[in-house]
């Protein structure tokens, strides 16, 4: 029961230890707020400008889902053909490691030409940059079903179209879920870095703003926006985890 | 009485062998209907390719495989299949891993949504006959490794198939367990009427369930001697402790040892 509880509280001893740490260098130390803001000074800000980032915040929230659940949808369609053909898998393997290779922030400019400047590019990137992981992690589910599984069905006459759906895909929900967790912050990259290229709007416009005006406390206050809103959907991903794929969840390793 | 299933002089060669020596050669056998058989030998003779044959998941280069009548050509439907990994699907409870088989085959994939109750009442009924009753609302996880196996085997029997091909089922458990599933599976033979063709290592297992016993070599895999087993149905395990059983053991232990050394 002890270590339950330690392990519950661990991850709040852990944060404000680390942001108290944080406060006393930048006091002891007397750093310049230029150079490194305390957290007393960026959560001073966070109040001041509350408004404009809780306007922008909401609007990166939009662009980041947007592009999440494209990446969702697209991921598990390819996923689910990458898994099934092993022809199609070894054919378009190298296409797709080669597009994800590709910095998605040298796509945003094509992104502008395409569909200017707007909502279109944060949102396109959002999901360019987080669909690898979803499609990767659901080919290699459904690709690893065991052969004796499989037989078992073929000899009952099961298409492929009956082990995928029956079999694969059910067996490949622990990796998508899994990959969701990496999905979700990747697609926050991404939405922030389209909107510091293309858009009017959301905490990645706010944050070159507020840089090209030497405004450091709000780039910090956005910056620290960012990361709780990380931290945020993360955790829904993973409780989404959680109570969809418990059958998977029954090791010691995982309690 | 007519063989259900004939496989005749078989040569097989899969496709990824990298030495490109077939698995089987010549290959010879035929089973009856309704017959319990067994296919001892040593280890990699090809006893997994002959139930690939059977089942038509793999095809002869040549010779034929005839199964109730038809020349295999395609999987045959008709067959139920339990290995050694109990291959259970661990988001489905019990219940509803024994059930899959029927959401594949016609014609009960077709007829499970509206008849589910008595579906599932033939599932129960299994369960029980295999001494597992009451239990298939837990996962297959919560289950031991002997209570998977016989789950597995009820999944291998629901749609009531023709042919059931056992690939070293008890393998894995120890000989306690073991004894108590030749039980449970010389019960359900009696019962279904099925041709049962069961691959195993263990001479006791074969000589204890089967009516027919084929002795196969070293790979390339054949025939090397075929012996039917005489002792009267309903079978004890007593039996097992009787000189008649020991020599029948002995001799078949006598096969493989040769086979061993031709390879």
């Amino acid at each position: 029961m002890k270590t339950k509880n330690q392990l519950a509280l661990a991850p709040w001893v852990f944060t404000i230890g680390f942001f108290v740490l944080w406060e006393a260098i930048c006091r002891g130390l007397k750093i310049s707020s230029f150079i490194l803001p305390a957290p007393s000074t960026i959560l001073l800000a966070v109040w001041e400008y509350r408004s404009q980032l809780a306007y922008h915040a909401m609007h990166t929230l939009w662009m980041t889902l947007a592009g999440f659940a494209l990446a969702v949808g697209f991921g598990l369609l390819l996923g689910m053909l990458l898994g099934s053909s092993r022809l199609i898998n070894a054919g378009t393997y190298p296409l797709l490691v080669g597009f994800n290779s590709i910095p998605k922030v040298a796509v945003v400019p094509i992104l502008v030409f395409w569909f200017g400047v707007g909502w279109v590019p944060p949102v396109m990137t959002a999901f360019l940059i987080s669909f690898f992981p979803i499609v990767v992690n659901v080919a290699t589910g459904i690709a690893t079903v065991e052969p004796e599984m499989e037989d078992v069905l073929r000899a009952l006459g099961a298409s492929k179209g009956d082990i995928v759906f029956k079999v694969g895909v059910p067996r490949a929900m622990p990796y998508f879920f899994g990959s969701l967790k990496v999905a979700i912050t990747l697609a926050y990259v991404g939405s922030v870095i389209g909107e510091q290229n293309a858009s009017n709007v959301g905490i990645g416009n706010l944050l070159t703003r507020a840089s090209a005006a030497f405004e450091v406390p709000l780039v910090w206050a956005s910056l620290l926006v960012l990361a709780v809103l990380g931290v945020i959907m993360y955790a829904i991903t993973a409780y989404a985890e959680r109570s969809m794929t418990g059958w998977a969840q029954r090791s010691q390793m995982a309690a | 009485m007519k063989s259900f299933v004939d496989i005749h002089d078989v040569t097989h060669v899969y496709a990824r062998a990298e030495d490109g020596l077939p698995a089987v050669r010549n290959l010879t056998l035929k089973v009856n209907e309704g017959e319990f058989a067994a296919i001892v030998g040593p280890s990699g003779c090809g006893k997994s390719t002959l139930m690939k044959l059977a089942t038509g998941l793999q095809f002869p280069r040549e010779g034929t495989v005839i199964v109730d009548g038809r020349e295999v050509g395609a999987p045959v439907k008709l067959a139920g299949m339990a290995f050694q990994n109990p291959t259970m699907l661990p988001w489905r409870t019990t219940l509803d891993n024994i059930l899959l088989p029927l959401e594949i085959v016609e014609p009960h994939r077709s007829r499970l949504r509206r008849h589910k109750a008595e579906y599932v009442a033939k599932a129960e009924g299994l369960l029980a006959q295999v001494g597992l009753k009451g239990q298939g609302h837990k996962f297959p996880w919560q289950l031991s490794g002997g209570m998977q196996q016989r789950a597995s085997l009820c999944r291998a029997l629901i749609h009531e198939p023709k042919l059931l091909m056992l690939d070293e089922p008890f393998g894995a458990l120890d000989s306690f367990t073991r004894e108590e599933l030749w039980c449970v599976m010389r019960d359900l033979h009696a019962a279904q009427k099925v041709t049962i063709i069961l691959v195993t290592h263990d001479l006791r297992e074969a000589a204890f369930l089967a009516d027919r016993i084929f002795c196969m070599s070293a790979r390339p895999g054949r025939i090397v001697a075929e012996r039917e087993v005489e002792f009267p149905r309903p079978r004890d395990l007593e039996i097992t402790y009787t000189p008649e059983f020991a020599a029948l053991v002995h001799e078949l232990r006598g096969h493989i040892a040769q086979a061993r050394q031709a390879a």
